[in-house]
This record gives structure tokens, C-alpha cells and sequence, in this order.
């Protein structure tokens, strides 16, 4: 990077208000050509307000955007693509039903020219994927893509335009590790090229390895901004937190009798994704066994039997020592299985339900939620007041509808309602994903604490650093086969990454104690 | 043998293209509003407002393609009503619809008995005639069912062709499709959502007033309440079974026609004696459904369809 470099993009003391809440309180930063800027922050820290209000889907109370020099009209998302400003939002502005090529000359030429020139716009599309390294066939449907081949046609759209700044707004959200570095090999050529980049982050090893200079964000308010080179992960953490980020200790575990014991259970592959072979696995009061894998390798299968959703079709599941017939949710949460979905938007929550609603929506069958068949509306709200307080889940109130929470909030009211009915088994599925520091270690807390109270904790993840923080015993599925078990720091992570890839099984170990 | 001899006549032809004309304009227009993620069920009122209004227009004196041009434009201005009300303001698309029908019904109605408050009958115009295509015409059987017909019905044709090539050939029939697909897509890229999915239905409200026009401008020569009897409805209906394409969409309408046309034959052969009228009047829109359920289970619906959009929303 030069430092001499000319600035391309300047910041001046931006500041917006929803309501009450300050999103960004007089924000002043630049950007010089050939920089990678990292915007650093946790959710809700105004990162994403900041960019919006620079690519003009905001208008800021005030404070001004210059490009090149040049004052960048507020509110102008057209303005800001013609001066050169391009974004790649977190969640893509892609139509499925499009080519890829539709989606990308989408308004790049007046919409009163007679036609579209779609040769020329192919040539172009395939000279620029070339260039940038950008594999993806321009007449393929959106519909069609994976998530990375996604935002690979996010970026197009910017380069297609020949933006010279871009910014990426928690771009490695979703993508693989190994999409993660051919994303970072893309920005690394778009560089070369002359073009600047903001990055918007909170993980912290990503803006590590790809950054120049770390800007970081807290509540609003610009608290810092330091090349990447004179600081470290533990520095920006503490930043980025304010009061210290330290991660939950952990007392070493008191195990006792098996709860949940699977033997031998299969299921059948569903599409190319494994089922389960033969896998036994028994969860003991006191203990969190973490599951490490890649994602599709099985975990869904075996959640949705310890969570009640299927029943296997070979092998033998007892609980407490009883072998179960009949398994349904119903059954599952009647048992005391605790569960916390691997997608809270999804199967965790009612997104236009309230609070309330959310929070008796798996216990809303008698006592104490109902009675003869009515709800009894005011213990349910006493009920989710009560989350509301002891897991500082932050909202207006119990009757908000939770599509309005944040992730983190969201995941504290959905840890409170498991967790309140002092279940027996937590299935933590994913628990973490998408959460910022101070929600995970939050949510880390809680599971520990369950733990230490006496409760068998399956926790699913695909953060390998997840599971080895908090595990008790660890298993890796690969291909929808168990690994012995492993215990506490008996295993470096690259030894289990080893087992991750499906290395390992095949010298007849495979069933766990 | 009888139903064999109806479908090789050429009468039956020609008058199934001229049923299927005013569902074509229609139908055309609401795929115009739904491809750019409006559903517009105000559709209906339009049409009525639209055959009127053509008919109004001829009968105080001017020529007939200035009336087309009349009920064009009163089409234009419910669709501004119309698309005010749901794309910036992002009121319930159904409501908003059905209020549109009632509120233009009802105002056509007032409007003729203002315009019109003596006669008990209402009086006829000089309608657009049939207009033989030199050569083409004269092909057996096409000929009279295909170029034998009004300059209004050519135009149904044509339009076809003109908003299959808008739609799939030029930025601005793109950035309507992608306005129906994800407009945050659309808004991404600079373009005005509200800008386009209005000027979309207010075109294709145009389009459906054009279809109610050619009810009393060609299909007949007068004006009667309770005239567009259900054809908006009907077009709806032939949206989604042309799976929101324009050529579908066409041959939706001829079938839908043809159905009709033919019924009306079947009711003066020999099988009318031992079946009573009502089921042959019942048979267009059976088989319609029929088609529409084994049509449908593949239609590609545009992904935003009714959702409205706000700039800056979370």
C-alpha cells in the first residue's frame, strides 16, 4: 500500500438518527486509492447505516461524502454508482428468476434505448471474470447459483460499472472458508487494479489478513482507527467491545448418567446429502459434547432426531434408560430436551408473533400457559417479561413483533424459553452464527451454566474454535459417520480437520464410546 | 361429427380471434402491472371505464382511433390512482383493486346516465369493420378466420409482439422484470422502483381500458351496463396460465375464445336436445379451470409480486 496515495473517498461528520437511537454520530474517515479500509464493528454498531447513507439509501441528518473530490449528492444511489461508488450488500440484491448477465446489466444502460446489447454485455461480463477471478457462466439463473457464485455476480455488478471504490458489507458472512479465500484473492487483483475497498467486518482474523487499516465502530461512534500492521486481534477486540471481551471460563465438568442413549441409528441419504450411518452417541448429564463438521455431513439428520423432528428408521434411541417408542416434538419437549434451532428465522421463531407468542410457542399446551383449551395471555406476558429481564433480550416490549429483534436478541429470547423450563438435554444447533462477540459469550454463558446444572448439551457448530472452547467431548461427522470421542484438549484443530474431511473413519474406529 | 364440422368451419375461427381481442388487451395489461409487482385487480372497472369511454368518444364526433386513444387514456388515469395508492403509499394491493373496479364501474355508470339521461336504449356507432389483408386473407380457412377481421384485432396482435420485445429485449422491459423478481435488486443498480412499477400500471391499465373499448368499438357498436360481464376476472386467470408471458398468455386467450365460440355453435346441433343450455354455457369456463390447474403447477411467478417495496426499509 502507499501511503502517498491520492484520497478517493472522504467521510465528513456523518450523522444519522432513527428516533431516539443514534446510528452514527459525526463519522469522519477517508479512504486513499489502492487502500483496504476495515470497518469493524459489532451489529448494531452503525457500520451498515454508514455505508447505506454513502451509497445514498440513507440521507444523513448531516455531514458530507466527497468522491474524487467531487460532493457526492445524498440519498442517490444512481449518484453514487456514476461517481464510481459500488456496494455489495449483505444480503444480495439478486432476482432468482434472472441470468446471471440480466442481473448484472440491470440499469447500467438508459432504460429508452431500443435494446439490450446482450453479446457485447457477455464479452464483457467474461473478460471481467477472467480478469478478476470471478468463475461464473453469465447465462446461468441466479435461482441456480450457490451463495458464493452469489456474491461473485454481486461484485460483477459493481466491476461491470467500473466502480473504482468498493465496499463489502460482511461479505464473508456466508461463505465457506475456502470461498473466503478465493473472495480475498478477487480483492487482492481488484487492488492491482487500482481500486479501493471497505470491508465491513466483526471477525477479527478476516480483517487481519486482508486489511490496511482497521476503522472501528462502537454504539455509533468512530472509538478508533489503526493500520492493521501496528495492532492485533486482542487490541481491535478490546475497541471494538469497549469493556473487556473475555470468553466464559470454564469449570471442568461433572459427568453424570447417561440421558439420551442412540445406538446404531441410520438414515436414509436424502439428494446427495449423507444420512447417518449407524452412529451411537449417548449424552450425559454434565456434559457438552461438541459435534465438528462441515456443514451437510450430517447434523441435520441427527438433530432432527434428538430434537423429536424424525424417528430413525434402523437403531435404537432410549432416554433415561427407557427405550422410546413414539418420538415427536411434542415428546421431545415433554422430556425435557431443550432445543435451539440451527435456523432461528426459519424454525426458531414466528416472525410476525410477538414476543409473547414467541416465547410459550413450544409449551403453549396446558399448564401453565393454557387451561381447557384457553391461553392464559397474562402468564404467558408475565412469562416473556421474565426473559426479557433475566437475558437482557433488548426491545420495546413483549408485544414487539420478533422479526424486529436483532440476531442477537432474537437468539437470547429463544435460549430463555428452553432454558427457562430447566430442560434435561439442550440441542444447540448453530447456536452462535451471526452473533457478535459480546451475544456469543453471552450465549456461551448460558450453555455452561445449563451444563453445570446438570444438563447434556449437544452443541452443533461449524466454528471449530467454538466446539474446542466449550466441548467436553468432541465427535467429528464426516459423510454422516461418527468419530470416537475425543476428549478436552486432546486434539489440535488441524488433527480434527484431518477427521473433518472424511479421513480416518476408514480404519474401523467409527463407533464412539 | 356435428362439433368436427364447427372446429373446419372458418366462421368459428374468426369469431373465436374476435372473442379472444378484448382478453388479449386486458390480459396483456395485467401481465404488464404483474410483471412489475403489482397485482391489479382493478382490472375489470377499467375495462367497463374503458368501453365507454372509446364509445362516448365516437359517438360525440370523433374518429375511432382518437376514441381508442380517449379510453387509453381514462385507462391511464385509474392506473394512476391505482398505482399511487400501492406503490408509494404501499396500500393493500386487493383493496386497492377491488376499489378500483367499484369506484370505476360506478363512475361510468353515473357518467352515462349524465351524459345520456333520456334514452332507454343507447345508441350505436360506425364501428371499426372487417378489413381484408390483401393475399393473406384469401388462404382457406386462415384466411377468413386470421385477416378477415378489424383493424382493432390487428392491433391485439401486434401489441403481443410489441410487449414480448419490450420485456425481453430492451433495459426497459428488464428493470420491469427484475422490478417484479427482488426490487432492491432494481434500487441496487440506481433505478427508481416507484418510477417503474407505476409507469407499469398505469401502461397496463391503458392496455385493459383498450380491451374494454374493443367491446363497443368492434366486438358490438353500443354500450350496455354489465357488458364486460366477468372479462377482467377471466384475465387474470389467463395470466397466470400463460405463466406471465405474453405469447402463453395469447394462446391462453384464443383457447379460452375458442371454447367460447364453440359452446354457442354445440347449443344449435342436435346434442342441444338432450342437454340443457346452461351446461354448454358452463363448458368454457370448466375447461378453463382444467386448463388453468394442469398450466399452472409450472407457472413462474414473478418472486415480488404483491410485496411492496420502501426505500430504506430494514
Amino acid at each position: 500500500m502507499d501511503h502517498d496515495a491520492p484520497t478517493v473517498l472522504c467521510l465528513d461528520a456523518i450523522t444519522k438518527r432513527f428516533g431516539k437511537l443514534v446510528a452514527n454520530d459525526a463519522i469522519s474517515f477517508s479512504l486513499r486509492k489502492g487502500e483496504v479500509v476495515a470497518l469493524l464493528g459489532e451489529n448494531g454498531a452503525g457500520k451498515t447505516t454508514l455505508m447505506n447513507i454513502l451509497f445514498g439509501q440513507y440521507t444523513a441528518d448531516s455531514g458530507s461524502v466527497e468522491v474524487f473530490g467531487n460532493p457526492l449528492p445524498p440519498g442517490n444511489s444512481r449518484a453514487a454508482l456514476d461517481a464510481g461508488v459500488g456496494m455489495v450488500h449483505q444480503h444480495f440484491t439478486l432476482a432468482d428468476n434472472m441470468s446471471v448477465l440480466e442481473n448484472i446489466i440491470l440499469g447500467t444502460r438508459s432504460l429508452f434505448v431500443p435494446r439490450l446489447d446482450i453479446n457485447a454485455a457477455r464479452d464483457r461480463i467474461k473478460e471481467l471474470s477472467e480478469t478478476f477471478q470471478l468463475a461464473i457462466s453469465p447465462d446461468e439463473k441466479v435461482g441456480n447459483l450457490t451463495v458464493g457464485e452469489r456474491q461473485r455476480v454481486e461484485i460483477l455488478k459493481a466491476l461491470y460499472r467500473d466502480v473504482r471504490i468498493l465496499i463489502l458489507d460482511e461479505p464473508t458472512a456466508v461463505l465457506t472458508p475456502q470461498e473466503t479465500n478465493d473472495l480475498f484473492a478477487t480483492l487482492k487483483q481488484a487492488i492491482a487494479n487500482g481500486l479501493s475497498i471497505i470491508f465491513i467486518s466483526h471477525k477479527l482474523h478476516e480483517v487481519m489478513a486482508i486489511s490496511d487499516r482497521v476503522v472501528v465502530l462502537r454504539h455509533g461512534k468512530l472509538v478508533g482507527s489503526v493500520n492493521t500492521t501496528d495492532t492485533n486481534k486482542q487490541a481491535l477486540a478490546a475497541m471494538m467491545m469497549g469493556a473487556n471481551a473475555t470468553p466464559p471460563n470454564i469449570a471442568p465438568a461433572t459427568t453424570g448418567a447417561p440421558l439420551l442413549v442412540l445406538e446404531n441409528v441410520s438414515t436414509p441419504n436424502i439428494g446427495t446429502a449423507p444420512g447417518l450411518k449407524s452412529i451411537s452417541l449417548a449424552l450425559k448429564a454434565g456434559q457438552i459434547i461438541g459435534l465438528a463438521g462441515v456443514s451437510g455431513n450430517g447434523q441435520a439428520p441427527l438433530a432432527d432426531i434428538v430434537g423429536g423432528v424424525h424417528f430413525p428408521h434402523t437403531g435404537t434411541i432410549s432416554l433415561n434408560g427407557k427405550t422410546i417408542q413414539k418420538w415427536t416434538p411434542r415428546e421431545a419437549v415433554k422430556n425435557g430436551i431443550a432445543r435451539i434451532p440451527e435456523d432461528r428465522h426459519k424454525t426458531g421463531t414466528v416472525s410476525d408473533f410477538d414476543l409473547t407468542e414467541n416465547a410459550i410457542l413450544e409449551r403453549y399446551v396446558g399448564a401453565p400457559f393454557s387451561k381447557g383449551g384457553w391461553l392464559n395471555w397474562r402468564k404467558s406476558r408475565l412469562f416473556a417479561k421474565d426473559i426479557i429481564a433475566k437475558y437482557d433480550v433488548r426491545c420495546p416490549g413483549p408485544d414487539t413483533p420478533i422479526r424486529l429483534l436483532s440476531g442477537g436478541n432474537m437468539q437470547k429470547l429463544i435460549l430463555g424459553r428452553v432454558l427457562e423450563a430447566d430442560p434435561k438435554i439442550v440441542l444447540a444447533n448453530q447456536p452462535v452464527r451471526g452473533l457478535d462477540i459480546g451475544a456469543v459469550n453471552y450465549v456461551h454463558s448460558q450453555l455452561l451454566a445449563a451444563r453445570d446444572r446438570g444438563a447434556a448439551i449437544l452443541l452443533i457448530s461449524e466454528d471449530l474454535d467454538e466446539i474446542i472452547a466449550l466441548s467436553d467431548i468432541i465427535h467429528v461427522i464426516a459423510d454422516g459417520q461418527l468419530s470416537p470421542a475425543f476428549l478436552r484438549n486432546q486434539m489440535s484443530p488441524a488433527e480434527l480437520g484431518i477427521w473433518m474431511s472424511g479421513q480416518g473413519f476408514d480404519t474401523g474406529v467409527a463407533h464412539a464410546s | 361429427m356435428e362439433i368436427i364440422d364447427i372446429l373446419l368451419s372458418a366462421s368459428f375461427w374468426a369469431a373465436a380471434i374476435r372473442i379472444a381481442s378484448p382478453l388479449i388487451f386486458a390480459t396483456l395489461g395485467e401481465l404488464i402491472c404483474e410483471r412489475a409487482g403489482v397485482l391489479n385487480l382493478g382490472i375489470e372497472g377499467i375495462m367497463v371505464a374503458g368501453a365507454f369511454a372509446g364509445w362516448m368518444a365516437v359517438y360525440s364526433g370523433t374518429g375511432l382511433w382518437i376514441g381508442v386513444g380517449t379510453a387509453m387514456l381514462v385507462g391511464m388515469l385509474f392506473g394512476l390512482l391505482h398505482s399511487t395508492l400501492t406503490v408509494p403509499f404501499g396500500l393493500s394491493q386487493h383493496v386497492v383493486g377491488l376499489g378500483v373496479t367499484l369506484l370505476a364501474t360506478s363512475a361510468t355508470y353515473y357518467a352515462y346516465r349524465l351524459a345520456l339521461p333520456e334514452v332507454t336504449s343507447p345508441p350505436k356507432i360506425q364501428a371499426f369493420q372487417p378489413w381484408d389483408i390483401p393475399l393473406l386473407s384469401d388462404i382457406p380457412l386462415l384466411g377468413p378466420a386470421l385477416f378477415s377481421q378489424t383493424p382493432f384485432t390487428y392491433l391485439a396482435f401486434i401489441l403481443v409482439l410489441v410487449v414480448s420485445l419490450v420485456l425481453y429485449r430492451t433495459p426497459l422491459g428488464l428493470a420491469v422484470r427484475a422490478a417484479g423478481e427482488n426490487p432492491a435488486a432494481v434500487a441496487a443498480q440506481g433505478l427508481s422502483v416507484t418510477a417503474i412499477r407505476m409507469g407499469a400500471v398505469i401502461i397496463g391499465s391503458g392496455f385493459m381500458a383498450m380491451g374494454g373499448a374493443f367491446l363497443t368499438m368492434s366486438a358490438f357498436d353500443s354500450f350496455f351496463f354489465e357488458m364486460v360481464n366477468g372479462r377482467g376476472w377471466i384475465c387474470i386467470a389467463l395470466v397466470v396460465f400463460g405463466s406471465w408471458k405474453p405469447g402463453k398468455a395469447l394462446l391462453g386467450a384464443v383457447l379460452f375464445a375458442a371454447f367460447d365460440a364453440l359452446q354457442i355453435r354445440v347449443q344449435q346441433t342436435s346434442l342441444a336436445a338432450d342437454i340443457p343450455y346452461q351446461i354448454f354455457l358452463m363448458m368454457p369456463y370448466i375447461l378453463s379451470i382444467l386448463a388453468l390447474v394442469l398450466m399452472s403447477r409450472r407457472a413462474q411467478v414473478p418472486a415480488a409480486l404483491m410485496v411492496p417495496f420502501n426505500k430504506g426499509e430494514r
